[in-house]
């Protein structure tokens, strides 16, 4: 059956609504033009788009959060005080003791850079660097940091100099989506300390010689740990492999040029859909 | 996560003190597999002890040999230099594992205290006789590609997925433990892991309350040092647990073995150690057949599980190719 569309907006609260201001009483100061939007989006009556909208609206208005705040709904539990440097900069944090550093720096901190993608160790999404060694921000314990220095990827440009690294990626494409960047920038960053210091690999011939140098193997197996689903690897072992051997190479993607734009802009005949 | 109260011990004592009060207390350590285990729930400690500030992080030679600090890190333990030179099996079976982060944040004793991998272990809708004592054993007729072959009971068919380990039973390890009275005791570490038995849910003979203090390797087992070599297999290239491992290690009298080391990994509820194995190669030549035999001695008494008897052939060739590794003839 088609939804009736009306004109005029509703006087009640159907249902729905209801229930959702019941759950989530903060929508309450949503104001009323937006939710009047939000109504009108809806088609006529708040579905559960409309309902997830208003979420979303309310969540978002309480960006972006205030460092230090305490943002969790739930009581805190078995509270520990904890002081430690986060890029640079001394925070003194009151935890619940099972906060790991991961969503101490998203939820406290608003570093929101290091990302959140499997919470369990296997993808490195969440990759930050403790007393400059990577590490995996979502199996630390944010407890067990007092007095230690973590660097997070919103620490590694100087202003607005990006980090070498940052650069890199930038130049070889070595990202699509971008939600495994930071971890894989922070990863980089720590797995070329590591080689500096002559640390061995899987990969290594011989274990018991020192080589600083790092083949495209190498690179490949000390990245292992962190996961891109877009699968822009050959780029990150490009970007790798300049800054680790500090010899440029070419760049091997460029933005189209006007006239390219407009030749690949011309609908095609068989599907009649534009393709860039 | 379930609460749980944190305590950040300064020493020793405290650490075994905090510890032996509370039967459902664990230590921290890298906690990377413990904290994973509690978001799934399937540790639930009520109070977890800190014992990263604890100094036990030294990796130094002794009389015996060398001494191994409990919480030095799988990285620093993997390349210090008195290790790649003297014990290059064990820096090998180390970096064969886990990935860069995991293995800076990972400590030896640890490492040691992995859990298993099983799948029914991690899942809390299913049994697990070493989860939940008395549940049953949801792999004995599941999905059990990653289960034993060797040493399983009906009770359990779990296996122990560490590769460290296995390079220290070729190694003649010993793990030394302080006791919450302050007294010390060494424990051979073939002698650390259990088999299952009517007893999964004890992975070790840890009592409850001992704290690991070290690693040790004795002088001896230097002489496997140039002619070692760990053999990792699994479904992909790097950072996967192995479907079977093979710790080689050979002391050469030119061609001739003089004395010989065959672990398997991922194939038993803990690293399996063959005798039988052993005893073909000492005194014999160097060679691929010699190899042969003692990897149809090492699984003879093989029992595989219903998917997983792919497990027996690999291990089998398995063992040839490290020991062909290791004696250098391939």
């Amino acid at each position: 059956m088609p939804h009736e569309i009306k004109n005029d907006l509703p006087s009640e609260l159907n249902a729905d609504e209801a229930a959702l201001l019941r759950e989530m009483p903060a929508l309450n100061d949503v104001g009323q033009a937006r939710r009047t939007f939000m109504m009108q989006t809806g088609g006529g009556g708040v579905g559960l788009f409309a309902a997830n909208l208003l979420a979303t609206e309310s969540a978002l208005a309480q960006m972006p959060p205030v460092p230090g705040a305490a943002s969790a709904p739930v009581v805190a539990q078995n509270v520990v005080k904890v002081s430690f440097l986060v890029n640079g900069t001394p925070h003194a944090l009151d935890i619940d003791s099972r906060v790991v550093l991961l969503d101490a720096l998203r939820e406290r901190l608003a570093l929101t850079g290091s990302k959140k993608g499997c919470d369990q160790g296997q993808c490195g999404a969440c990759t930050v660097l403790v007393d400059g060694q990577r590490v995996l921000s979502c199996l630390t314990l944010a407890a067990t940091l007092q007095g230690r220095e973590v660097t997070t990827i919103e620490g590694l440009a100087k202003g607005d100099q990006l980090h070498p690294m940052q650069a890199a990626f930038i130049k070889h494409d070595g990202f699509q989506c971008g939600y495994c960047t930071s971890g894989q920038i922070c990863s980089a960053v720590g797995m070329l300390g590591e080689a500096q210091r002559g640390q061995v690999s899987h990969v290594t011939e011989n274990v018991g010689k020192t080589t600083t140098r790092l083949t495209h193997d190498e690179i490949k197996e000390r990245m292992s740990g962190n996961i891109c689903r877009c699968g822009a690897y050959p780029g990150i072992v490009a970007a790798i492999q300049e800054v680790h051997s500090g010899r440029q190479a070419a760049q091997t993607w460029g933005f189209a040029t006007e006239t390219q734009l407009a030749m690949t802009t011309t609908p095609s005949k068989e599907d009649g859909h534009a393709t860039v | 996560m379930r609460p749980f109260e944190y305590v950040r011990a300064t020493d020793a004592t405290s650490a075994t003190a905090a510890m032996s009060a509370l039967p459902q207390a664990k230590y921290l350590a890298g906690g990377s597999n413990l904290l994973d285990l509690m978001k799934e729930d399937v540790e639930r400690p009520t109070r977890l002890v800190d014992i990263t500030r604890l100094p036990l992080r030294d990796i130094q030679r002794t009389r015996a040999g060398l001494s191994i600090g409990a919480l030095a890190t799988n990285t620093e333990t993997a390349n210090h230099p008195l290790i790649r030179e003297n014990y290059p099996l064990l820096t090998q079976a180390i970096v064969a594992g886990a990935s860069g982060q995991l293995r800076n944040m990972a400590t030896n004793g640890g490492n040691l205290l992995q859990r298993t991998r099983c799948n029914y272990f991690y899942d809390t809708s299913m049994p697990c006789n070493k989860r939940e004592v008395g549940s049953g054993c949801g792999a004995r007729e599941g999905l059990n590609k990653i289960g034993a072959i060797l040493g399983w009971s009906e009770a359990c068919v779990a296996t122990y997925p560490g590769d460290m380990a296995t390079a220290l039973y070729a190694l003649d390890a010993r793990v030394r433990v302080r006791a919450p009275d302050g007294r010390e005791r060494l424990i051979a570490i073939t002698d650390f892991h259990r088999l299952p038995g009517d007893t999964p849910q004890r992975d070790n003979n840890l009592e409850h309350g001992e704290l690991i203090v070290a690693i040790e390797l004795p002088v001896s087992a230097g002489d496997f040092a140039r002619n070692s070599h760990y053999l990792k297999v699994r479904d992909r290239a790097s950072y996967a647990f192995a479907m079977v491992s093979v710790a080689a290690a050979l002391d050469m009298d030119g061609s001739r073995i003089r004395q010989a080391r065959v672990v398997l990994g991922s194939v038993a509820h803990k690293p399996w150690r063959s005798a039988e194995a052993e005893a073909v190669l000492v005194g014999q030549r160097a060679d691929e057949a010699t190899f042969q035999r003692a990897a149809e001695a090492a699984l003879r008494d093989a029992r595989p599980l219903a998917h997983n008897a792919h497990k027996v052939e690999l291990g089998r060739r398995s063992v040839v190719r490290a020991l062909m590794r290791a004696s250098r003839l391939a």
